[in-house]
């Protein structure tokens, strides 16, 4: 065996360790999960039935995918126009740039979804500047609705957005770009014909993360979503702790785990294969 | 008829008028002036540092100088952006579009004018032809060998019929022999299409076999511009006889005697001059013999009378020699004689007549009068 660890023997070695942490830690408990949704004993589908015939759930899986597609497209807009910002700056600059937007990820989750709170209630930031400076009489409302839960969703998911479509500006050789100029293309048809296209790998993988991150989203539609903006991953919370329905609770999250899988294959159907090989 | 080519002859003219190029307190490119004829095939040559991609940048547009004007036919385009000046590229890298066909890349210019799709097509498959590459319309650059990405890069920057090709070292990719091939292809499109053409290289063969002329650059400055031969057997300072071939310098004072000259080397030993030499007695000079100029001969019994010098070194190279002599003052001297069997070729060690002809040994300083750029 040389030093590099090229073996297959070696590999398999050092894959081990982690393969059983998966097997036992996350595996197993998908399975069990999997097994509980379709009954104890004998094999059961009624919770899913459930999850079909009662307009509730219904509603609320397609709020889910609702909002994550919306929140979805807003981060992809937003994050190409960040990253392509930060791909124009200096390399000193850049590294700035780039270390402003993973600072967040310091703050907890519960704390970011507090600030927006603090931002967005009635007595918050936004409404006491409106309504102190007399521009509005009643305050807006910010809060307890799917506005807030989308400006706190596209808030927590942008820079999984930014970070792939930057690396993907940042492959592009600057070479090109001349290249292009000297072949007679202004700077924007230059943006339209070499740039946007050669992105595409990254911005694949940016609206995939932020899509399927977005279905699972909990807090954030738990603390700013109120009642109304129930999201899946809620309704899951919902019946394991309040209502002790762990057969629904679990029939819900397989269901979810499905669409999410069904949805990514689609997803990479539809993409031109030479982007799936690159990107996802 | 008549007027049609001399308008096209005007159309390929490139002028650049006393452009410099300082980034802060460098200056890259120091007051240069060139006047290109249309349908000329010019190599800029350095080495690198020397401004030689500076200036070629500064034309296509890339760059923007900090005094004079770039003038291509009788358009001053100084301050027009790179778009806008219809010159062709071809870079080092090739610079293909990695998501386009091989007819993608060669459409693209042609659909940045604004050409109907039927034009297109037709222009692209005669583009195709022109460079031999028919059946590779529509692969990726990605699936192409580098000889192929080079003649798409090529046919990319022709298409669109651009008075002026600009070409920066794109042939230095290339393994050797297919950089050969590439360079006689170059050359028999560039006369066919009759293009004025300017390349970067500092490869002095490629520089040599592709040329009209040659403009030698160092240090930011134009150290000699001329046709091939006339830098490589008239060089006007060391730096160019150094940088094109090998060369053998000679240092020391001329001496006119009874109808001939002589060069009086530091050490005393005396070579002759050419007769045209317009020297006069007592000025020191640098001269230059080519080591391909110099023969070897067994030496004969008097050695007073010749130059004479001893092997040090004898290699091979297939179809010469390269032979290094030291002469009897300590001077190194490189001759390449021609191989062959029926030669007669001194052995390391021992001793060899060192002759060439006297007007092999060019003078390159002081500058002898009636050789300018």
């Amino acid at each position: 065996m040389n030093r590099y660890l090229r073996s297959y023997g070696a590999a398999v070695a050092l894959l081990a360790f982690p393969a059983a942490f998966l097997a036992v830690f996350f595996l197993l408990p998908i399975a069990g999960s999997i097994a509980q949704s379709v009954g104890s004993t004998a094999l059961d589908f009624s919770h899913y039935r459930r999850l079909i015939e009662v307009p509730l759930y219904r509603s609320v899986f397609l709020r889910t995918l609702e909002v994550a597609l919306i929140v979805c497209v807003i981060c992809l807009i937003m994050g190409y126009l960040c990253a392509y910002f930060i791909a124009s700056l200096d390399s000193k600059w850049r590294t700035i740039a780039i270390g402003l937007i993973s600072f967040p990820f310091m703050l907890s989750v519960l704390v970011r979804n507090y600030v927006w709170t603090l931002i967005l209630q009635d007595t918050g930031l936004i409404n006491r500047l409106l309504v102190d400076s007399g521009l509005i009489l009643l305050p807006l409302e910010l809060m307890y609705n799917r506005f807030a839960v989308v400006v706190a969703m596209v808030n927590m998911l942008l820079p999984y957005a930014i970070l792939p479509i930057l690396s993907s500006l940042l492959a592009i050789p600057l070479e090109l770009k001349t290249a292009s100029s000297s072949l007679g293309a202004s700077e924007m048809r230059t943006f339209i014909r070499v740039t946007l296209p050669l992105t595409v790998p990254g911005a694949a993988v940016a609206a995939l993360l932020t899509f399927i991150m977005g279905l699972g989203f909990y807090i954030t539609p738990a603390m700013l979503g109120g009642t109304r903006e129930m999201m899946v991953a809620n309704l899951i919370a919902f019946n394991v702790k309040e209502v002790l329905n762990w057969s629904l609770a679990f029939a819900l999250s397989t269901s979810l785990l499905a669409s999410t899988l069904i949805l990514y294959m689609i997803y990479r159907a539809l993409l031109p294969q030479a982007v799936v090989l690159k990107a996802v | 008829m008549c007027a049609e080519r001399s308008g096209t002859s005007e159309r390929g003219r490139l002028e650049i008028r006393d452009v410099s190029k300082r980034f802060g307190d460098l200056e890259v490119v120091r007051s240069t002036s060139l006047s290109i004829g249309s349908g000329q095939f010019v190599t800029l040559l350095g080495p690198s540092g020397s401004g030689k991609t500076t200036l070629l940048k500064m034309i296509a547009g890339f760059e923007h100088p900090s005094t004079g004007a770039i003038l291509i036919g009788d358009r001053d385009v100084t301050s027009l952006a790179p778009q806008k000046r219809n010159v062709g590229f071809v870079f080092q890298q090739y610079a293909l579009f990695p998501h386009l066909t091989v007819a993608g890349n060669l459409a693209y210019p042609l659909q940045m004018r604004g050409m109907r799709k039927r034009e297109i097509e037709g222009a692209v498959k005669e583009a195709l032809e022109m460079v031999r590459l028919s059946d590779l319309a529509t692969r990726r650059p990605s699936d192409l060998s580098g000889g192929q990405q080079q003649r798409v890069a090529l046919a990319r920057a022709l298409i669109f019929r651009p008075p002026v090709l600009l070409m920066d070292e794109s042939l230095a990719a290339l393994d050797k022999r297919l950089r050969e091939e590439m360079q006689l292809e170059v050359r028999n499109l560039q006369r066919a299409l009759k293009i004025t053409t300017i390349a970067v290289t500092h490869d002095q063969t490629e520089a040599l076999v592709m040329s009209d002329m040659i403009v030698v650059i160092n240090d930011g400055a134009v150290q000699q511009m001329g046709s091939p031969a006339d830098l490589y057997y008239r060089p006007q300072n060391e730096f160019v006889a150094g940088f094109l071939g090998e060369s053998n310098v000679l240092k020391g004072r001329v001496e006119v005697g009874a109808g001939r000259t002589e060069l009086v080397l530091g050490s005393g030993l005396r070579v002759q001059m050419g007769a045209s030499s317009s020297v006069s007695s007592g000025a020191s000079v640098t001269c230059l013999v080519r080591p391909e100029a110099i023969e070897l001969f067994p030496p004969t019994e008097d050695a007073s009378r010749e130059l004479r010098g001893r092997v040090l070194q004898r290699i091979f190279c297939g179809d010469t020699f390269r032979v290094t002599l030291q002469l009897s003052d300590g001077t190194f001297v490189l001759s390449r004689p021609i191989g062959g069997n029926s030669r007669w070729l001194p052995e390391p060690g021992e001793d060899a007549r060192v002759s060439w002809h006297p007007s092999d040994l060019v003078l390159i300083s002081p500058a002898p009068k009636g050789n300018h750029a």
